[in-house]
């Protein structure tokens, strides 16, 4: 059958914020299915409230919405836009959620929108535990013993007869929020109850264990006519137990039989069937016993999930893609295959290489966290490696996790191998490679872990080469034995470290010997086609596949795995660097190693190299290339890190100099820049040694802000109000050396933080934005709301940051983007920090401007001036670029998922994503954000405020905006004391320590609907950070700055005075303003 | 380690490690890109007379075991693969696949880059080969290749077929299916399979359907086999070229409108022929679980497991009175015939699965109605 023309325009709801568990996969999957449905005639309206995604670029969609996605908001364009069809299937659960409540709430009835991708009845089959079981049952599919509960008394009646451990899932949330594994009565209502308040039906499945089991999932697609295929087969490394997303897993399933393998495909396809998935993909989650080869089936999800978005990446086929040609009415056959072109879709890829993905935790930045994983999915982001065989692959995917095994060598304790290996947690890859060095056997580690012999075997046969590498010198390798350990995946640096020499001599010494890599194609077909796309992975073959083309290129190096402070942000602009340079005439050249981007796509370049971003893997493929450039300042610190290496190298970086980019991190030299442009900069100082970090403290005054040199998302970085907290600090907190010595800056409170993202072509700078921070200086510029433009900086103030700027981009000569960021305080602007790279906030710009700023960079790189991209800023070269309305950046954090974590805000980034608010006005625009990052300000109910004595006044005055609105106000004594004072009325609460009933009783009475609670400065105490806690626990926004709190009262006057408005990008940005909404 | 060699009639030679049984053996070497199923790829005869090459990089993971052989054993020349498994890891496994191999005189070839060898293969086509385990020289190894016979025209049935006839009661095993293994049903049929080199789950299913099934040899004659009182009759799979099996084809046309006559693989292109078509040799066949074959009759794609290197030429059917039901949709060539008027039908790919998916099951409860209605 062919594509419907019954439908003519397609609404397509995205993911939102990146969140754990949620991530930029579904980027990837949106922005395919974007393009697939242009690319066949549909008009495409998307809504999605993250700016930092591809699919909300204008050229994504015909009408784009960087909207909140709540129910009120999605309606409203469905209102105004119409659409024929809503695809529902490629938004991950946020998308689904949406779209089930919108066809529940009638609302897609009403203005007669067809749900296409899946309907309704399935997507409640699938993800109703009950109702899943039930359809399990009647198609012959053995399940775990489970039941749904509703109360502890249930549950705990099921666990007397089941025994534990049990399993706890609470229904429809997302990435296994608020599941865990109880193995007694005591836990088992801890997390039944907090399962229960997270589950929108109140509902948990309490569910016998299978704990060590292996566990598989299987990509499924399936067309209208029935036809299905299985797209990929995983396995998990970590057995049942560890969320999927917290496993190392491996594709294709590696130790199962034909038999059982096609058994298990029996099942995947006849469960689609029964829960009723007309058209797209599906993933179906299995587990087997180990002894017995008894399979269950875990969980179905009957839309494109985070594991399609690997099977894509692992095998080539574009599920997202096709399942949007699939829910438009083709048919699995009559689509293409993009890489053998000959060859239908509808075929099973085989892959004649191994795949093997590593999640990447950031616990470090969430102290007060147990560092154990279990069902709820805990990591930020992940790397994918392919190698010709597992060993391979999983010492390219180690490399790609740039944590290094050897950083975290010395921290390793013999005496925890048993518990770090038995309860699984982030080191436990580390754990077993140390167990094994230690020399544990193969089946002692298998006892603690339940990990498939299999994999185990090929890490202890790892660990006996590299301890046979002992004693070995550079020159005394034969070229069988460089080919044998690049074959298992070892890096130079790797074998460097255990022959004492250093990693550009090994490569001398194995290139010499010719020993180098080369490339392969992921072809989705094992070699029996001819390839036409040049998707490539390295391997120590024997033939190179890479046929490199002759025309002008360049390589650009991408961000890695997502880590708080480095994420899809960077991806977007390498995105961008990449079709700008093929609109330039130059074939682009990716180099990335994150399965969740859509960098990694094998259409975003020409050319695509899934590949570790280290200095070995860089140099290899630029071997083959020979490329005319590289970029690196588009992916964050991961390819800054590797570029004053790779200039030494003699590779011909552009843009920037990498000499200028590390002059901005060298404090002394920096601030002689600074003095000499006549900036003012906080005063400062470096420190080597503990002593000297205290003299600098003292010399500088308190409060200062101490950090590490050269790192993102303010890792390490904190306010000391004190000498003890100096010395703590140097003493735990960090490493340093004389290369790389401590920063310490005197802090200014109360400061004004303000970003500026420019474009400077070496002559001409434009400013593209002055954003303005809502929370002051000494909040993490990422974790800070922030408004374009800005709403209270003097036009003095303005005047002063843009010649600042502009004298900073001509001393640091530089070429492409940067980032300033100032702080002004009583009028003073200080410069904090100058980035020459792009910076997070540059898609939010873009989008704030309507002016693609990656794209003007990537020219002015090549060469270009600002004066030849006139046609694209509104005819600006200089001078600052405005925007059409209000536009606020709002971060969202992860602190449900990390109970027990203090969520004040500080100077050390922990958001993992952000979403976007526009409005005709701040209060609207800032309403609309923090609605869209699910910490939605009250219309109505009561506030309690407790404020340092700093922050007294102010708190007078926010309190008497709420109270005008007609909020009930709690307070504690101090605080209330100078509402009483000021003739405010409200109630006085003891604080946590003081008696009861106290705040967090009324937080867990539900009879609070906002807090403000500022800290006291330079430690919390148990107390506030109690309250904050269970704020986070009960879902109350919490706000933690005045000027937040200010913000918020904002927010509620627009809540009051304005209607649901919503407007696409492309109204917003069109040369004659369109009307709002009507 | 031992070192191996494999060299093909083309001069080129892949160096690698010697495992298995350190023999020397020549065959034409093929390429399967099946990533599961190695030990029935190993014990399919229909691989009689090839080297084959498994592209999927890591062989022998979950072992060997007792049931998951197609026959009584390995009839594969010889393996090549990049990487050879030193241990074995599923609760089924009873033996690790380099010892089952080794136990049957099999020799492998690991550490080869089989991605190019493959995509030699595919530009060049299949070609002969030898495995030597141990230092040889090469040029003696190529000119041993260049002197193996040739597929084309090669009988290989006589070598693989029973040599007398028995009966087979084994049905689908529980761990081919999941939920509550179905119970056999009671034989309704009487099926006479010829065994040109049969594989076993071709017998497990027609034992599934409820027949009782007698095995004879290929050469059996038509006479006879219409004298055991069949409700139908099975064309098996098998190796080598069809072209030369006149006696086999020649029985087969006498069969027709006799009784019902289903054939797979080897079996399809001995019908073909009976029905007065004619074979043509592909370049490097097709060897796979992952090849999608357009039913024409109801529309729908099945994804099929395949392994032939010999095909039946549409062209050489077209006015008579045979219909072309099943097409792969990868290369449009021909994978299913029917009989126009008489009881007839046969595939070209593996209903019959092991290792593959299972698709295709269907084709063996048609073949349950066609005898349903036969003797109605």
């Amino acid at each position: 059958m062919p594509k419907r023309t019954d439908i003519k325009r397609v609404m397509i709801i995205g993911s939102g914020p990146i969140v754990i568990g949620q991530a930029c996969e579904f980027d990837y999957s949106g922005a395919q299915a974007c393009k697939a449905l242009r690319a066949e005639g549909y008009e495409v309206v998307l809504i999605n409230s993250n700016p930092a995604t591809i699919m909300t670029d204008p050229n994504l969609a015909d009408r784009t919405y960087v909207e909140p996605l709540s129910h009120a908001f999605a309606a409203e364009v469905i209102r105004k836009e119409r659409p024929d069809a809503l695809l529902s299937t490629v938004g991950g659960q946020t998308g689904l959620n949406l779209s089930v409540e919108l066809a529940e709430s009638g609302v897609l009835e009403q203005y007669g929108v067809e749900l296409i991708g899946a309907r309704i009845d399935a997507i409640k089959k699938a993800e109703d535990r009950l109702l899943f079981k039930d359809a399990m049952r009647k198609i012959g599919l053995d399940m775990t013993q489970s039941q749904l509960v509703n109360n502890v008394a249930d549950a705990l009646d099921f666990a007397r007869r089941m025994g534990y451990p049990l399993i706890l899932r609470p229904s429809f949330t997302m990435g296994g929020a608020g599941g865990g594994i109880a193995y007694n009565r005591e836990e088992l209502i801890e997390i039944l109850e907090r399962g229960l308040d997270l589950s929108p039906v109140h509902e948990v499945l309490v569910e016998e264990s299978i704990l060590g089991w292996k566990e598989y999932e299987l990509e499924v697609m399936r067309d209208q006519a029935g036809n299905a295929i299985v797209v990929c087969s995983i396995e998990n490394f970590d057995p049942m137990g560890v969320h999927t997303g917290d496993s190392i897993t491996v594709a294709p399933a590696q130790t199962l039989t034909d038999r059982e393998y096609q058994r298990m495909r029996d099942a995947a396809l006849r469960c689609l069937n029964e829960i009723g998935v007309d058209t797209g993909g599906s993933n179906v989650q299995f587990g087997i016993n180990p002894k017995n080869g008894r399979m269950v089936i875990v969980e179905m999800n009957p839309r494109v999930s985070r594991s399609s978005a690997l099977a894509s990446k692992a095998t080539g086929f574009p599920i997202a893609k096709i399942a949007a040609k699939l829910a438009v009415g083709y048919r699995l056959d009559e689509i293409q295959n993009d890489i053998t072109r000959l060859t239908p879709a509808c075929f099973e890829p085989t892959i004649d290489y191994v795949v093997v993905k590593i999640p990447r935790w950031q616990f470090e930045k969430f102290p007060g966290a147990e560092p154990v994983l279990n069902t709820q999915m805990k990591s930020v982001g992940e790397v994918m490696a392919i190698g010709r065989t597992f060993k391979q692959a999983l010492g390219k995917g180690m490399r790609s996790l740039e944590t290094g095994k050897a950083d975290n060598a010395a921290s390793l304790d013999p005496d925890l191998i048993p518990k770090r290996l038995i309860t699984p947690n982030p080191e436990r890859l580390n754990y077993i490679w140390f167990a094994f060095e230690s020399g544990f056997t193969v089946e002692q580690v298998h006892e603690m872990t339940s990990i498939d012999r299999w994999f185990l075997e090929q890490i202890a046969d790892v660990v006996r080469q590299e301890q046979a590498l002992g004693g070995r010198t550079v020159d005394s390798f034969t070229a069988r034995e460089f080919r044998k350990l690049k074959r298992d995946g070892f890096g130079d640096r790797q074998i460097s470290r255990k022959i004492g020499s250093n990693p550009i001599a090994v490569r001398m010494a194995r290139k010499a010997l010719g020993v180098t890599a080369v490339y392969n194609r992921v072809d989705t077909c094992a070699a029996e086609f001819e390839s036409f796309t040049p998707y490539l992975y390295s391997s120590y073959e024997s033939e190179d596949e890479a046929a490199p083309g002759n025309r002008k290129k360049v390589m650009i190096l991408g961000s890695g795995p997502n880590r708080i402070g480095q994420g899809i942000e960077f991806d977007y602009c390498c995105c961008h660097a990449s079709f700008a340079l093929q609109d330039f005439g130059y074939e682009s050249i990716m180099v990335n190693c994150n399965p969740e981007t859509v960098s990694t796509d094998y259409d975003t370049s020409d050319r695509l190299y899934f590949e570790p971003l280290t200095q070995e893997e860089v140099l290899n493929i630029y071997d083959i290339e020979q490329a005319d450039g590289l970029i690196v300042q588009f992916g964050g610190q991961t390819p800054l890190n590797l570029a004053m290496p790779l200039k030494a190298m003699g590779l011909p970086i552009i843009g920037t100099d990498p000499s200028n980019i590390d002059l901005a991190e060298d404090r002394k030299l920096f601030g002689k820049l600074l003095s000499d442009l006549g900036i003012l900069s906080p005063a400062h100082g470096t420190a080597t040694s503990v002593q000297e970090a205290c003299e600098a403290a003292r010399g500088l005054g308190f409060p200062v802000l101490v950090r590490p040199s050269y790192v993102l998302g303010g890792r390490a970085m904190v306010i000391a109000y004190n000498e003890d907290t100096v010395r703590r600090y140097m003493q735990e907190a960090v490493n340093f050396s004389v290369s790389r010595p401590v920063l310490i800056d005197r802090f200014l409170e109360d400061a004004t933080e303000v970003d500026v993202d420019a474009l400077c072509d070496g002559h001409h700078v434009l400013i593209a934005g002055i954003m303005e921070h809502i929370e002051e200086a000494g909040v993490h510029s990422g974790d800070s709301s922030c408004v374009l433009p800005s709403i209270s900086l003097s036009p003095a103030t303005l005047q002063t940051i843009e010649q600042y700027t502009i004298k900073l981009a001509h001393a640091l000569n530089v070429i492409g983007l940067m980032n300033v960021q100032y702080a002004i305080k009583n009028e003073a602007v200080y410069v904090l920090e100058v980035n020459p790279r792009a910076s997070r906030t540059v898609p939010f710009v873009s989008k704030a401007t309507g002016v693609p700023l990656p794209k003007i960079a990537v020219g002015l790189m090549l060469g270009k001036s600002l004066e030849d991209f006139r046609h694209l800023t509104g005819g600006m070269a200089n001078g600052v670029l405005p925007v059409p309305t209000f536009f606020v950046k709002s971060p969202v954090f992860p602190f449900a998922k990390f109970p027990g974590v203090d969520p004040a805000l500080g100077p050390e980034m922990r958001s993992t994503g952000e979403v976007m608010g526009v409005g005709e006005n701040f209060g609207e625009a800032f309403a609309k954000a923090q609605l869209a990052a699910g910490t939605p300000i009250p219309d109505e109910g009561a506030v309690f405020i407790s404020v340092n004595d700093r922050d007294k006044a102010a708190a007078v005055e926010v309190a008497a905006r709420f109270r005008e609105f007609g909020f009930e106000l709690f307070a504690t004594r101090g605080t209330a004391a100078r509402l009483h004072a000021a003739g405010i009325p409200c109630k006085t609460v003891f604080k946590v320590n003081e008696g009861r009933p106290n705040a967090v009783d009324l937080l867990k009475a539900s009879k609070l609907n906002l807090v403000v609670y500022t800290t006291t400065g330079g430690h919390s105490f148990a107390d506030e950070q109690t309250i904050r806690r269970n704020a986070v626990i009960y879902r109350t926004p919490c706000i933690t700055t005045m000027s937040g709190a200010r913000a918020a009262a904002e927010a509620v006057a627009s809540r009051r005075r304005d209607p649901i408005r919503v407007w696409n990008l492309q109204e917003l940005h069109a040369k004659e303003p369109a009307a709002t909404s009507a | 380690m031992e070192e191996a060699v494999l060299a093909l009639e083309d001069g080129t030679v892949f160096e690698g490690a010697s495992f298995g049984a350190p023999v020397q053996r020549t065959g034409e070497v093929v390429f399967n890109t099946a990533i599961t199923g190695y030990q029935e790829i190993f014990t399919d005869p229909s691989y009689t007379g090839q080297i084959v090459v498994l592209t999927y990089p890591q062989i022998g993971n979950y072992g060997s075991n007792l049931f998951d052989s197609e026959s009584r054993g390995p009839f594969i020349e010889g393996l090549v693969v990049r990487e050879i498994s030193p241990v074995a890891s599923n609760w089924r496994s009873d033996d690790k696949a380099e010892h089952f191999l080794a136990k049957h005189g099999i020799p492998v070839i690991a550490d080869v880059d089989t991605r190019r060898l493959v995509r030699l293969l595919r530009d060049r086509g299949a070609m002969r080969g030898i495995i030597a385990a141990g230092a040889h020289e090469r040029g003696k190894l190529i000119e041993q290749a260049k002197g193996s016979p040739s597929m084309a025209g090669l009988n290989l049935v006589s070598k693989v077929s029973t040599s007398s006839q028995y009966e087979w009661t084994e049905g689908v095993e529980p761990v081919s299916s999941f939920g509550k293994p179905s119970a056999n049903e009671p034989p309704r049929f009487h099926v006479v399979a010829y065994d040109y080199g049969i594989k076993r789950n071709i017998l497990r299913h027609l034992v599934q359907i409820g027949s009782r099934v007698t095995v004879v040899p290929a050469d059996t004659r038509a006479e006879d086999v219409l004298a055991l009182h069949p409700d139908g009759v099975f064309l098996s799979n098998g190796p080598g070229d069809p072209e030369p099996l006149e006696h086999e084809s020649k029985q087969v046309r006498k069969l027709i409108g006799k009784t019902p006559v289903f054939g797979i693989c080897l079996g399809h292109q001995i019908l073909g022929l009976a029905l007065g078509g004619k074979t043509y040799k592909l370049k490097f066949g097709h060897h796979g679980a992952n090849h999608p074959v357009l039913n024409k009759v109801t529309g729908k794609v099945e994804i099929t497991s395949q392994n032939h290197g010999f095909c039946v030429d549409p062209d050489s059917l077209s006015d008579s009175d045979v219909e072309i039901t099943h097409v792969n949709l990868n290369d449009q060539t021909v994978e299913g015939l029917r009989h126009r008027k008489e009881p007839v039908f046969c595939v070209q790919y593996h209903p019959e699965a092991a290792p593959g998916p299972h698709d295709s099951n269907y084709l063996f409860h048609d073949f349950a109605k066609m005898m349903e209605e036969w003797t109605k």
